[in-house]
């Protein structure tokens, strides 16, 4: 059996956030912490966990759109950051040796993104925020195209504007109009268009369709399948409504203040979550559904998420988690396979019901 | 029989912009009694918000109470004063918003904003204002409560900010309490707190809670009735039991339809409505939700439907009904 390839990878990696303060005391808002995971070709990878927690900075960074502070990102195959402080890994996570035996350090690497801002592109979450007021759809549209050369003449650009407005169901008509014309919905469809302009391979999505009324989220949920399955395309889906991303994803992490703390298959992640941030929050989704809503129990974690500009040593959940002990205080608990394809960090496991 | 807390009778509200007249609301009619909890869900722009708005007297210039009847605790809205609505806010009916970072004022700590409160409504004085202020973030659920008076707005976090807007709009005990998306800007984890707080509060006091929001989660697992609003009309009102496992109005049904369930099996592909919401300034002749309707009939784009009532407490704005009953009548016959 052939291996899936893995599209997108990211290793260790950091964003932490300049946050005040000079020499010792400067400060940091400790965004994404040593986060790692792969992205398959073709595959749906959703992100999900509450405000500030760092899933937005994950995509953003990823994307180089914000400088990574330490870590590697590979695309296809090729390293297009690397901070030069990790070892070489395998595919399996296992580290390369060199010649001496000794693990070999990745070189520090930062590739000039233009040629692979073509195949990565993001959809932002706002869409009354991510499409400037005084351009027309067209040249939003059509502004990824001048950029990188895709059209040799006018009507050639124009043909493609129409083509791709099509593609997220708007008419060649929207094409003169300006943003403010639109609705929620159509804007979204925009923002689509736009990331499409390049013919991209993967895209990131981010909170796509928080901002859209319920009827108006399952069309542009649709259309997303939709172009994935026509075109192939590799998404890596962030949105904090966890019944969203179930269902348009084939793998769901779970990120608490900055860090990964649980990432499986969507059903097994659903049904069979091991973390107690995973579990508290899938309980604390209110479903729409009267008897199960009366039936079910929530586990309802105490307290607000502490800041991470000061996150709690060990295991960032301790102070509200219910299991926490003295060891989750000391140490960091490590990001282990648990079950084929099911990763998790806590020291707790065999005691989380 | 218990004394109606709440009763609406066709109201309808428009607004006068310089566009044109915008009707917020058409013909709503609904009644509460005391205890009640009720849900209006709805998408954005279909009246929610002004229904329960107009109960308080908030929906000032441009927006004009065009006819119908509101009558609550004894009072007759649509014939009150400022004056007397200044009496009866906060006193009897009061409302949390939906950002709670916006409406606390950021220049005042909490404790002065609930002390204002406690004060405008009451003869207390300063220090028994200070000493109910204390009890009431008690009651919300806030630990240091002395220390949490001292404070500004800005250094707590959203969940503990819409607690304080719960204890305000406690501070006087008020009859109905109306939660406008109070849990919108919050994520699932604090919502699901502050949904705890609230149903624990009614059950302690005893208000009646009008909830309205656009996740039909929410309104599954807080409220007994349910009004289903679209383009400021009622068009589906019922208990939440008759409204999620029998909906009548082609809306409710694609508003269920559209949701993705967490617990499906499969990969099941969603069901959206498809169209875009009316715009309100040019609503369509007959029934609003016409243009996106699967099963629209010719009768529908003409007239809007009449009620029709499918238990003694639901009931369904839609022609399908009256054809449904006109086919069973002729088959009695």
């Amino acid at each position: 059996m052939s291996e899936v390839k893995n599209l997108v990878e990211v290793q260790h990696l950091q964003q932490y956030f300049p946050a005040g303060g000079h020499g010792a005391k400067k400060r940091y808002v400790q965004a994404v912490d040593d986060v790692s995971f792969a992205i398959r070709k073709g595959e749906t990878l959703g992100l999900v966990g509450e405000s500030g927690c760092g899933k937005t900075t994950t995509g953003r960074t990823l994307l180089r759109l914000y400088e990574p502070t330490d870590g590697r990102v590979i695309y296809d195959g090729k390293i297009i950051f690397d901070s030069g402080k990790h070892p070489l890994q395998n595919s399996d996570g296992t580290p390369i040796l060199g010649a001496d035996g000794q693990p070999q350090m990745g070189k520090k690497v930062a590739v000039d993104m233009l040629p692979y801002r073509r195949k990565m592109q993001i959809v932002f979450q706002d869409p009354y925020a991510s499409l400037d007021p005084r351009m027309t759809i067209g040249d939003i549209v059509g502004e990824a195209i001048d950029i990188h050369h895709l059209a040799e003449n006018q009507k050639e650009r124009q043909d493609k504007i129409i083509a791709l407005l099509a593609t997220v169901g708007l008419n060649s008509e929207h094409a003169n109009r300006y943003p403010h014309e639109f609705s929620g919905g159509q804007r979204q469809r925009v923002g689509i268009a736009r990331a499409l302009a390049v013919d991209p391979e993967f895209i990131v999505c981010d909170e796509p369709v928080s901002a859209l009324d319920v009827s108006i989220q399952a069309q542009v949920v649709n259309m997303f399948e939709d172009l994935q399955r026509e075109m192939g395309l590799t998404y890596l889906f962030i949105a904090h409504d966890l019944s969203v991303v179930k269902h348009i994803s084939n793998r769901i992490g779970v990120m608490y203040l900055g860090k990964l703390v649980e990432l499986a298959d969507s059903f097994e992640l659903i049904g069979h979550s091991v973390h107690p941030y995973t579990r508290s929050l899938i309980s604390a989704i209110p479903v729409a559904d009267p008897k199960t809503a009366r039936n079910s129990q929530r586990i309802v974690l105490q307290g607000d998420v502490p800041s991470p500009l000061n996150p709690p040593s060990g295991c960032r959940l301790r102070t509200r988690c219910p299991y926490a002990d003295e060891r989750c205080a000391a140490e960091v608990p490590a990001f282990k396979e648990v079950g084929p394809g099911h990763w998790a960090a806590c020291h707790h496991l065999d005691r989380v019901k | 029989m218990s004394e109606k807390l709440l009763e609406i009778q066709d109201e309808r509200l428009s607004f006068f912009t310089q566009a044109g007249e915008v009707k917020a609301l058409n013909n709503v009619s609904f009644s509460m009694e005391q205890g009640d909890v009720l849900g209006i869900v709805g998408e954005s722009g279909s009246g929610k918000s002004v229904t329960a708005y107009s109960i308080m007297g908030l929906t000032a210039y441009p927006g004009k109470l065009i006819g119908g009847t509101i009558h609550f605790n004894g009072h007759e809205i649509e014939k009150m004063t400022e004056k007397e609505f200044r009496k009866m806010r906060g006193n009897e009916v009061s409302i949390i918003f939906q950002d709670p970072m916006t409406s606390l004022n950021p220049v005042y700590t909490i404790g002065n904003q609930i002390v204002e409160v406690i004060r405008l409504h009451t003869n207390k004085t300063k220090k028994e204002a200070y000493a109910r202020a204390k009890e009431l973030l008690e009651l919300v659920g806030m630990n240091e409560p002395e220390k949490r008076l001292k404070q500004y707005p800005h250094e707590l976090s959203g969940g503990m900010r819409q607690r304080v807007m719960i204890a305000i709009a406690l501070a006087c005990e008020p009859k109905l309490l109306i939660a406008d998306e109070p849990t919108t800007a919050l994520d699932v984890t604090i919502q699901a707190q502050i949904l705890e707080l609230m149903q624990e509060l009614r059950a302690k006091l005893g208000m009646s809670i009008i909830m309205i929001t656009h996740d039909l989660g929410v309104v599954a697992s807080m409220c007994e009735k349910i009004a289903v609003m679209y383009a400021g009309h009622i068009v589906e009102y019922g208990t939440t039991d008759e409204i999620f496992y029998q909906p009548g109005h082609e809306y409710t049904k694609g508003l269920i339809n559209s949701i993705p369930k967490l617990n499906a099996q499969g990969k099941e592909r969603l069901i959206p409505i498809e169209g875009t919401p009316v715009d309100l300034l040019n609503p369509p002749a007959g029934c609003p939700f016409a243009p996106r309707c699967t099963n629209c009939m010719k009768v529908c784009l003409r007239e809007m439907p009449p009620r029709t009532d499918l238990s003694d407490t639901h009931y369904s704005l839609c022609w399908l009904h009256q054809k449904q009953q006109a086919e069973q009548g002729g088959k009695a016959e």
